[in-house]
C-alpha cells in the first residue's frame, strides 16, 4: 500500500545513493519536483532511466547525481541541445556519464519486459543500425519459430521509478490520463515506486479503462501541486514553454548552471519555495 | 498575375506536404515533418491519420506541437495510447504508411544520423540520438526525409548510421528482410531526391524553382547524380502558403514567442 507523506521523506527514504531511477512521463507530467528533491538531498552515483532525458535529468547530470544514462532521446523539446548532458558526455563535466542509448521502440519495450517480469524484450529493429556497435546490450536472436533474426534487449528493472500523475485518493490509488508514456510499464516494472500528484480527492472518479494504479503497486504518494513544472498536467496546466526556452541560456554556461542550482534548488527547501523564488525573480526582470 | 513570393523554407515544406496522400497513416517526427504533415491536412490531405510517437493517434493540433507530446495533440487525437503500444501494435504491426522523419546528416543512400558527429567514445558534437527513428525506419510502409541541403549535413560516409535508409544500395534492404520498403523521397529547400530505381543512391529528381544545379552539388556531400528526366517543383500556390502561414503565426501566438498587437 502506498503511503501518503512528504516528496521530503519519500525521496529520503527510497532513493539511494547507486540506485537505477527511472523518471518517466513523456513530454507530459514530468517528475520534475521529485528530480528537484533528489538534487536537494545530493544523491550520486545514480544510474539514470529515462526515454527522453530532457530537461529534468540535465538538471540531475548537471548536479553530478548520476554515472550512467539509459535513454533513447536526449533534447530539450522544441529548443535544442540539453547543453549539460554534452557537456557530461563530450568533457566529463562534473562527472564522466557512460551512456546505454537505444531507440524508443526498444526502450519502450524493454519497460514492458519489466514490468512482465521477462528478462528481455523483442522487437524488429537495428538491422543495418550502428547502435548496436555501441551497446552491448541489444542483441540479434532467431525466432525460433520462423528464424527471422530480430533484436532483444533486456528488461528495465529500475530500483525505483518516479512518475507525477493528475490525482490520488486518500488511499493512495493514482489515476492519470492524456499522454501517458511509459509512465505505468514504468511503475509496473520497479521494485518501489514514488508518485506526486496534483492532488489528493475523496473518490477518484475513474472510469472504466481508466489508467489507474492501484495503491498496492507504489511505494508512496506524494501531493505536489504543480510538480511537473515547468512541463504540463493535463487539464491543470500548460506547458512552461518559455521555461524550456530559458534554460537554453542557464545550462549553456556551467556557472550560470551551477549559480541556477544552488539559488533555486539547494537553497530553497522545497518545490512550493522553488516556484516561488522563480517568480520572485521573474518580477524582478532576473532569469 | 505574379507568383506568390516564398522562402526556401516554405516551399521545402510544402513539397514535403505534397507527397503525402489524403488518407495516409503518418507516423511523424516533431519539427519540419510535422509541420509539412499538418499542412498537408489543411490543404489536400483532410483526411490523412497523423500518429506521433508519445501516443496521439489521428492528431488534428490546431497549432504545431513544440514537442512530441503535447496537450493539444492528445485532445485533438482520434485516441491515445501508451508509447509501448504505438511502437508494438501501430508501427511494429505494420499500420503506418509513411513515416515522416527529419536528419542531421544522411549519405547517398539516405541512412540517418542523429547520434553523434565524430567519434561515439569521444563525440565532437553530441546529438539528440535516435528516438523512435530505428524502428520507424525499419517498420514504416515507406518513408520520406524533410532536412535542410547542406554539406555538412549530405555527407559521403555518415560518422554513426542511427537509422537505416537503403543500407549499402541495391536490394539491401529485402536481403535483410527489413519490413519497409525504405526512404522513397528526402524533401530538401533546393531540390526533391529521389532513390534510384537500381542502385537506390539519391538521385535529384525535381528542382525548385530559381535553384540551379551548381548550388545543389555545393550542398552536397557526394557526387550527387541528377535524374535524366529532371522536373521543377510546382510553385507553392497562394493556398499552400497562406495556409502554412497561418498555421505558423497560430503557433507562435499559443506558445507565447509572438505577441499579438
Amino acid at each position: 500500500m502506498a503511503e501518503i507523506r512528504t516528496l521530503r521523506e519519500a525521496i529520503a527514504e527510497l532513493v539511494r545513493d547507486g540506485d537505477t531511477v527511472a523518471m518517466e512521463g513523456f513530454t507530459h507530467l514530468i517528475p520534475f519536483a521529485a528530480g528537484h528533491e533528489v538534487i536537494r538531498q545530493r544523491r550520486k552515483n545514480l544510474t539514470l532511466v529515462r526515454m527522453t532525458p530532457d530537461v529534468i535529468y540535465d538538471q540531475l547530470i548537471g548536479a553530478g547525481c548520476a554515472k550512467k544514462l539509459i535513454f533513447s532521446w536526449g533534447g530539450n523539446p522544441g529548443v535544442g541541445s540539453l547543453h549539460r548532458l554534452r557537456d557530461a558526455v563530450e568533457h566529463g563535466w562534473p562527472l564522466p556519464l557512460a551512456l546505454q542509448e537505444h531507440g524508443h521502440g526498444d526502450l519502450s519495450n524493454a519497460y514492458v519486459a519489466g514490468a512482465s517480469k521477462l528478462p528481455f524484450a523483442v522487437l524488429r529493429a537495428y538491422i543495418g543500425s550502428d547502435l548496436p556497435k555501441h551497446n552491448d546490450k541489444i542483441k540479434f536472436i532467431q525466432c525460433p519459430f520462423t528464424g527471422e533474426t530480430l533484436a532483444a534487449v533486456p528488461s528495465i528493472e529500475p530500483d525505483v521509478t518516479i512518475i507525477h500523475a493528475q490525482k490520488a485518493d486518500r488511499k493512495g490509488n493514482v489515476l492519470l490520463w492524456g499522454i501517458l508514456g511509459v509512465q505505468k510499464e514504468a511503475v509496473l516494472a520497479a521494485k518501489k515506486a514514488i508518485v506526486t500528484v496534483e492532488e489528493i480527492v475523496d473518490d477518484l472518479k475513474a472510469w472504466p479503462n481508466a489508467c489507474v494504479l492501484p495503491s498496492w503497486t507504489i511505494s508512496a504518494v506524494c501531493c505536489v501541486r504543480g510538480g511537473a513544472f515547468p512541463s504540463y498536467a493535463h487539464s491543470y496546466y500548460e506547458r512552461d514553454n518559455r521555461f524550456y526556452q530559458a534554460w537554453d541560456v542557464i545550462a549553456r554556461d556551467r556557472e550560470t548552471f551551477q549559480s541556477w542550482i544552488k539559488s533555486y534548488i539547494l537553497d530553497t527547501k522545497d518545490f512550493d519555495e522553488f516556484r516561488r523564488a522563480l517568480r520572485e525573480s521573474a518580477s524582478q526582470g532576473v532569469k | 498575375m505574379t507568383a506568390p513570393k516564398y522562402t526556401t523554407n516554405e516551399i521545402m515544406t510544402i513539397a514535403a506536404a505534397r507527397l503525402l496522400k489524403n488518407g495516409a497513416v503518418c507516423f511523424v517526427g516533431i519539427g519540419l515533418p510535422s509541420t509539412a504533415a499538418n499542412l498537408a491536412r489543411l490543404t489536400h490531405a483532410p483526411d490523412i491519420v497523423l500518429i506521433y510517437e508519445s501516443g496521439p493517434i489521428g492528431a488534428k493540433p490546431a497549432v504545431l506541437p513544440l514537442s512530441i507530446g503535447d496537450g493539444n495533440l492528445a485532445e485533438t487525437a482520434d485516441t491515445v495510447v501508451s508509447t509501448p503500444e504505438i511502437f508494438r501494435y501501430w508501427l511494429q504491426g505494420g499500420r503506418v504508411d509513411v513515416g515522416f522523419l527529419g536528419a542531421a546528416q544522411i549519405d547517398r543512400f539516405a541512412n540517418i544520423n542523429t547520434t553523434v558527429i565524430g567519434d561515439y567514445k569521444k563525440p565532437g558534437t553530441r546529438l539528440p540520438g535516435a528516438g523512435g527513428a530505428p524502428e520507424i525506419a525499419s517498420c514504416a510502409g515507406e518513408v520520406v526525409l524533410v532536412l535542410k541541403q547542406t554539406a555538412r549535413a549530405f555527407v559521403s560516409k555518415l560518422d554513426f548510421v542511427t537509422s537505416v535508409g537503403h543500407l549499402n544500395g541495391g536490394d539491401a534492404r529485402k536481403r535483410l528482410g527489413l519490413p519497409g520498403r525504405g526512404p522513397v523521397a528526402v524533401v530538401t529547400d533546393l531540390c526533391v531526391m529521389e532513390p534510384d530505381a537500381i542502385t537506390r543512391e539519391l538521385t535529384v529528381a525535381r528542382l525548385h524553382p530559381g535553384i540551379s544545379k551548381q548550388q545543389i552539388i555545393d550542398a552536397t556531400g557526394w557526387n550527387i547524380q541528377f535524374s535524366p528526366t529532371l522536373g521543377e517543383t510546382a510553385p507553392p500556390t497562394s493556398l499552400e502558403l497562406e495556409t502554412l502561414r497561418d498555421l505558423q503565426r497560430r503557433t507562435k501566438i499559443a506558445h507565447g514567442t509572438l505577441t499579438v498587437g
